[in-house]
């Protein structure tokens, strides 16, 4: 050997094969300062939010003065970094909650990203600056009561009007969508699907929310309903038509989710170690038990496992783009990740597990809308299956 | 105005630190690394001075490489320049040789007034500040809790047992300022990705005319290092009709009341 080999750091249980090495000073800082702003701001109230079911607006002009609205994108005020950025803060504040790395999903990318990617330059300059500083808040309406995983059968239309477009239609299980500005419709036209900025407080307008939840109780959900909505022209995205809009702006979400979940897995994963460190049983801690090692390590192996899928989407994101497929993937196999390991970290915990004194059954009720929301596990199956196969099992 | 803060990258403190069993340095490689929990504190200050002020914020910190992070990092908070003194020949300075290497370097910059938090949360020996300003011959305003400058006139109050006084001194000068002097904001993405762009001044002890000050040189050894002995049992004060006093004796005894 003619180098010298440098010193093995101390075993990481959350990074056994120092994946933070790869980061760049950027994304570690990134990573630093989001994981310090959810430790100081959003642990200490999560747990209250969610047990009265409230959203933690209290905190979102900070989230914007953070930078984290939009941070990904580059121009209009917002931040510019990498994909791999972003997924960082998507980690971190799942780390938190669920709820509040759905916040920065929706705005980021299934609200502003539409417009940066599909909108006018007036539509652009007008929205864009004002949703990174969080001074509106914007949500997505592709979901109705009747079309979840085919969106293609939506039947919220909108029809030409003179210069204006008409829209009538209702959208469902709407993140954000009460407390939102703008929402940006997805509606059947002659001449196929298009996106439109729809404002808060237009005649026929609402938004009425989804309660009795017993997920993502700190998020804000709600049903739209339009009803003869008159939008003017220059509010519909020029740039796209077809499914291909919306479905665009769900990899982009979808690529921070895959991130996103092992924030709430490690969170759980964490929990659990130090709870089996302290809790004794039969005269010594229980992680001196077999049986619990053996969870504990679990946990840690498909925690690395998820945090290696998700890093290297990043880099390829980064690098050279990603394909649906291959966020499918991803997503698919780090929601089932995560939801395991806080079912697992709940066993550890013991009836401690079920009380919000510990983060483990938060996270694991969130992580159950995680599993639905952005394409269900079983449409992302069978994405990933016609990729396989060449055969569409949907039609 | 032209402020200047020192920062520190350090061990984290909310890990237990190690010692080097050869040398009795704390192990800096391989365990996760932050800037001084105390130096957050200083670069807000003095970024909070020079928004109200007009002028900026030099921060200047000497140690390992990795100290660049923390350099780093009060560039995304919003300071203008970095300057990074580093140098195998250093490892393992003093205070004193901290504070002349620390003291070079803000002489060659320029400075109206240097901020330091009040001791370092690894080392603690808490003479660094104090040497700067001597080394700067300029005032050392130490253990400051609030910091009011108008461009020629520093103004704190001065933490003390029974409060605060009241401490003014013209610029130039140092001043210290304790944990709780502010709230420090998060460096914010657009901050971060920003401060790849300002100037960074990579130097090292020659470039500072201090060839020879390193650790090697340095005026003291550590000779042993010993755990601290393990607490004494406390006192249980029994109530036989005085224990109020007696625990009230006692607490003012440690000046606690």
């Amino acid at each position: 050997m003619t180098e010298a080999r440098r010193a093995a750091p101390p075993f990481s249980a959350t990074d056994p094969y120092l994946l933070d090495d790869q980061l760049s000073d950027d994304e570690r800082l990134v990573r630093d300062t989001v994981r310090a702003f959810v430790r100081d701001r959003v642990l200490p109230t999560i747990g209250e939010h969610f047990e009265k079911g409230t959203f933690p607006r209290e905190l979102m002009a900070e989230v914007a003065e953070l930078g984290l609205l939009g941070m990904h994108l580059k121009g209009h005020g917002c931040a510019g970094t990498s994909a791999t950025a972003y997924g960082v803060a998507c980690e971190e504040m799942e780390a938190g909650d669920s709820a509040v790395r759905s916040f920065i999903s929706v705005q980021g990318s299934l609200a502003m990203f539409p417009i940066w990617k599909f909108g006018s330059d007036e539509q652009k300059e007008r929205w864009l600056p004002q949703m990174a500083a969080g001074k509106v808040i914007g949500c997505f309406g592709l979901t109705e009561p009747d079309a979840g995983s085919d969106p293609a059968t939506m039947r919220t239309h909108a029809r030409r009007d003179g210069d204006d477009w008409i829209l009538d239609g209702t959208k469902m299980w709407i993140t954000n969508g009460s407390i939102a500005d703008i929402a940006v419709i997805w509606a059947n036209t002659d001449s196929g699907i298009r996106g439109f900025i729809v404002e808060r407080g237009m005649r026929g307008f609402g938004a009425r929310d989804v309660t009795r939840k017993l997920s993502l109780r700190a998020s804000v959900t709600s049903e739209l309903t339009l009803e003869g909505v008159r939008v003017p022209n220059g509010s519909m995205l020029p740039e796209v038509s077809g499914l291909r809009g919306p479905l665009s702006c769900l990899t982009e979400a979808r690529f921070g989710i895959a991130w996103g979940t092992m924030g709430a897995a490690r969170a759980c994963f964490e929990a659990a170690r130090d709870y089996s460190m302290q809790r004794r049983a039969f005269g010594k801690p229980i992680a001196s038990f077999q049986l619990t090692q053996e969870k504990l390590v679990d946990m840690a192996t498909a925690l690395l496992h998820g945090r290696l899928v998700a890093h290297r989407l990043g880099v390829l994101k980064d690098s050279r783009g990603v394909t649906p497929e291959q966020v499918s993937i991803a997503k698919r196999s780090n929601v089932r990740i995560a939801i395991d390991i806080a079912r697992t970290a709940r066993t550890v915990l013991g009836a401690n597990g079920i009380t919000l004194e510990y983060p483990v059954v938060r996270h694991m009720n969130n992580l159950e809308s995680v599993l639905t929301y952005e394409g269900t596990e079983e449409v992302h199956t069978l994405v990933i299956g016609k990729a396989i196969t060449g055969e569409d099992a949907f039609s | 105005m032209k402020v200047v803060v020192c920062v520190k990258q350090i061990p984290d403190p909310n890990t237990t630190g190690q010692l080097d069993p050869q040398t009795h340095l704390l192990k800096r490689d391989g365990v996760e690394v932050v800037m001084d929990p105390g130096d957050e504190f200083g670069v807000e200050a003095g970024l909070k001075l020079v928004e109200a002020q007009g002028g900026e914020v030099t921060v200047v910190s000497m140690g390992p490489e990795r100290g660049l992070d923390a350099v780093r990092k009060a560039l995304a908070m919003g300071a203008a320049k970095g300057i990074l003194i580093s140098d195998d020949a250093l490892r393992g300075s003093d205070a004193l040789t901290t504070a002349r290497v620390l003291a070079e370097a803000i002489k060659r910059e320029g400075f109206d007034l240097v901020i330091t938090a009040t001791e370092s949360t690894d080392g603690y020996t808490g003479v660094v500040p104090q040497a700067i300003a001597e080394l700067l011959d300029v005032p050392a305003v130490t253990f400051a809790k609030s910091v009011e400058c108008d461009g020629s006139t520093l103004k704190v109050q001065r933490q003390t047992e029974a409060g605060h006084d009241v401490v003014e001194a013209s610029l130039p000068a140092v001043v210290s300022v304790t944990a709780g002097v502010n709230e420090p904001r998060y460096p914010s993405l657009k901050g971060i990705m920003g401060a790849k762009s300002k100037p960074l001044d990579r130097l090292s002890p020659s470039d500072l005319g201090l060839d020879g000050q390193g650790g090697a040189s340095a005026g003291q050894s550590i000779t042993a290092v010993q755990p601290a002995p393990e607490r004494a049992a406390g006192e249980i004060v029994k109530d036989e009709g005085d224990a109020a006093k007696r625990v009230a004796d006692f607490l003012a005894s440690k000046k606690v009341i």
